[in-house]
């Protein structure tokens, strides 16, 4: 037993008495079971809004962009806005899953599966923008180097356009092998307690042939290690290369150096609100209580208020800069941002994303589900007005006063919004009935040293 | 090697551990072990050798950062080289920072594709590969050794009977193979 030991101070992460059998059990149940009527409400609903933004895409590559609000001094707004907002909900899930894993975080194994999924699906819906942006999204593959016949047309490798192609293709598909290959053990158990040979049939195709061998499992760990170290600068990269976007242009408001770690910081923060979000419900329908516990939800609550510090120091930052720097078209923008037309788009940023975290500073707030699960949605409203304010605050008011103007959505930006959401829970929904939520072979391994039942079995002696 | 072999099942994976040590002790060689989870020091236990393939994926990471440099040399310098706001051109590495982004994100690329798709066929892994673990529990909750019989079968049973095993199955390899 020595070898499980872990300090007493330390919480148990796995609840109740449970054995292995009793962990591909709880894990297994949700796929096993048919849906409830609350599924396939939520379900319903999701569809619905995929659907109604399925036919506004529709509608916008049929007539043009000319259907969005856009005009020609706001020529960028709601969509650039929904893709940085899905891009930094997309930076959790490779956080908890590598990040937290070189930091030998062991709470990460019971939300490190969902957290990466929901990083996936999040993903998809950021690139949908651009690409529907394109205008002739069949011609998406341009953006790739390739050999072509319009003569030596090459895409430019200057532009931070094109390196947020190669940035967010790299972060996609580098997370979706390193969430399916820790899939496979799970897929593999479910495989080999499956009666229904359709099941049997269909995870015996999605688990590879894993049969757990010594080897395999050496190399799993292995492999699990160097994909985190890969994936830890990764994460960081990518909302890098999105705030790129921005700074390297010359609009006032955008051409700031403190981007790159203010859109990460912020990345992660919204991030892991969306996760919280889930989290708290999934745990609730899919009875995962004891592996994801309070102590989780309060983790989870730090890290929150911890980015969130980190967001309202760089807006600070922001306010303080644009005034030192004497520049008075940089000056301006702030000024414009806080006090102009937009005020309340800032108002409602600073308050979601600044004040409405630091009441995490109270144990009792923050390992409280209903607290918590009110804050991580304010979290990810603040966090769309954020990008919403840096992207139209900075342009409304151009250089030309005469050619000031505001920016309003039309009906179809915000049904593609909506239908991006609809879509998002749509795979969520699908995801949480079909797959293993919880890593349970990661779960299992350390079950004798952070499960309740072994640290009081210890406590004891 | 002999016709026979056994397939010892435990519950456990401290008694799992423990009965590897006292079999590798013995000299009775070990075909193979299945479990469930990750078996730390499992792998020490049983003397594999550890796995190269970091060592791998560092020359994989080479090869992305080779393959970036020259894609863009030739695209951006040697093919077509345009006036781009009056950005350097003409030369490599006055232009390279702008290189930097995508340099970093194809190593990454490079690296973490070909690392998995080595780990995926040095461990036989892919789409319609039937799964060879000879008992379902071993993903579940239980381990299995797959082993020799050693000198003595009454001998190693009784030994593998103190450490733990809950079952001890006899397997006839020269039936399995008509």
């Amino acid at each position: 037993m020595s070898s499980h030991y872990e300090a007493p101070i330390r919480k148990p992460l796995i609840l109740g008495d449970k054995s292995y059998h009793d962990i591909s059990n709880d894990i297994a149940r949700p796929v096993e079971t048919p849906p409830d009527k609350d599924w396939w409400i939520a379900f319903s609903i999701a569809m619905a809004a995929f659907l109604w933004g399925l036919g506004c895409m529709a509608y916008t590559l049929g007539t043009g962009i000319g259907v969005w609000g856009l005009n020609k001094t706001v020529g960028w707004a709601w969509d650039i806005t929904n893709f940085v907002w899905w891009v930094g909900i997309g930076h959790a899930g490779t956080l908890i899953s590598a990040v937290l894993l070189l930091f030998r975080q062991k709470w990460r194994m019971g939300i490190n599966r969902s957290a990466e999924a929901m990083t996936i699906f999040s993903v998809i819906q950021a690139g949908l923008f651009p690409i529907i942006h394109m205008g002739r999204p069949w011609l998406a593959y341009w953006m790739f180097p390739i050999p072509n016949q319009f003569g030596s047309l090459w895409v430019n490798f200057n532009s931070p356009l094109l390196w947020d192609v190669f940035a967010i293709s790299t972060y996609l598909t580098v997370s979706l092998v390193f969430w399916w290959t820790g899939l496979l053990p799970d897929f593999a158990m479910i495989r080999d307690r499956a009666v229904d040979p359709f099941r049997k049939k269909i995870y015996s195709l999605i688990s590879f042939g894993w049969s757990g061998r010594a080897k395999d499992w050496q190399r799993f760990e292995e492999v699990s290690l160097v994909l985190a170290g890969l994936a830890t600068p990764l994460v960081l990269s990518v909302h890098t290369i999105v705030s790129f976007d921005f700074a390297t242009s010359v609009i006032p408001g955008w051409h700031t150096t403190i981007f790159p770690p203010y859109f990460v910081a912020g990345a992660i923060f919204s991030g892991f609100a969306m996760v919280q979000t889930l989290l708290i419900i999934m745990r609730k329908v899919s009875r995962l209580e004891s592996y994801i516990t309070i102590q989780h939800i309060e983790m989870m609550n730090i890290v929150i208020m911890i980015t969130g510090s980190i967001v309202g120091c760089a807006y600070i930052t922001e306010l303080f800069i644009a005034w030192y720097s004497g520049v008075e078209y940089e000056q301006y923008a702030f000024l414009n941002r806080a006090t102009g037309p937009y005020w309340w788009a800032y108002f409602l940023m600073m308050s979601c994303n600044v004040v409405s975290p630091q009441i995490m500073w109270v144990k009792k707030i923050r390992t409280n589900i209903i607290w918590s699960f009110v804050i991580s949605i304010v979290v990810n409203v603040g966090m769309w007005f954020e990008r919403f304010v840096i992207i139209v605050t900075s342009l409304h008011r151009d250089y030309l006063p005469s050619s000031w103007t505001m920016f309003s959505p039309t009906f179809i930006d915000i049904g593609i919004f909506i239908g991006t959401i609809g879509f998002f829970f749509v795979l969520f929904l699908l995801y949480a009935r079909s797959f293993p939520v919880v890593a349970q072979a990661e779960i299992k391994s350390i079950l004798k040293s952070s499960g309740e039942k072994y640290k009081k079995i210890r406590d004891k002696k | 090697m002999s016709s026979k072999s056994l397939h010892v099942l435990f519950d456990d994976d401290d008694n799992l551990l423990d009965a590897v040590k006292e079999v590798v002790k013995n000299k009775i060689y070990i075909n193979e072990v299945y479990t469930p989870f990750p078996v730390h020091g499992l792998d020490k236990a049983m003397k594999l050798k550890p796995t190269n393939i970091s060592i791998a994926t560092f020359m994989y990471g080479c090869v992305g950062f080779t393959v970036a440099i020259l894609m863009m040399n030739y695209i951006m310098i040697v093919d077509w080289p345009q006036n781009i706001g009056g950005k350097p051109s003409f030369s490599f590495i006055e232009n390279a920072p702008a290189f930097v982004p995508i340099i970093f994100e194809l190593t990454v690329f490079f690296a973490a594709h070909l690392m998995v798709i080595t780990f995926y066929l040095r461990s036989r892994l892919w789409p319609f590969k039937m799964a060879e673990n000879p008992n379902p529990a071993t993903t579940d909750d239980k381990f299995l050794i797959d082993m020799e019989t050693g000198p003595n079968l009454a001998k190693t049973k009784t030994m593998l009977k103190k450490f733990g095993a809950i079952s001890i199955e006899v397997i006839n390899n020269d039936q399995d193979e008509k």
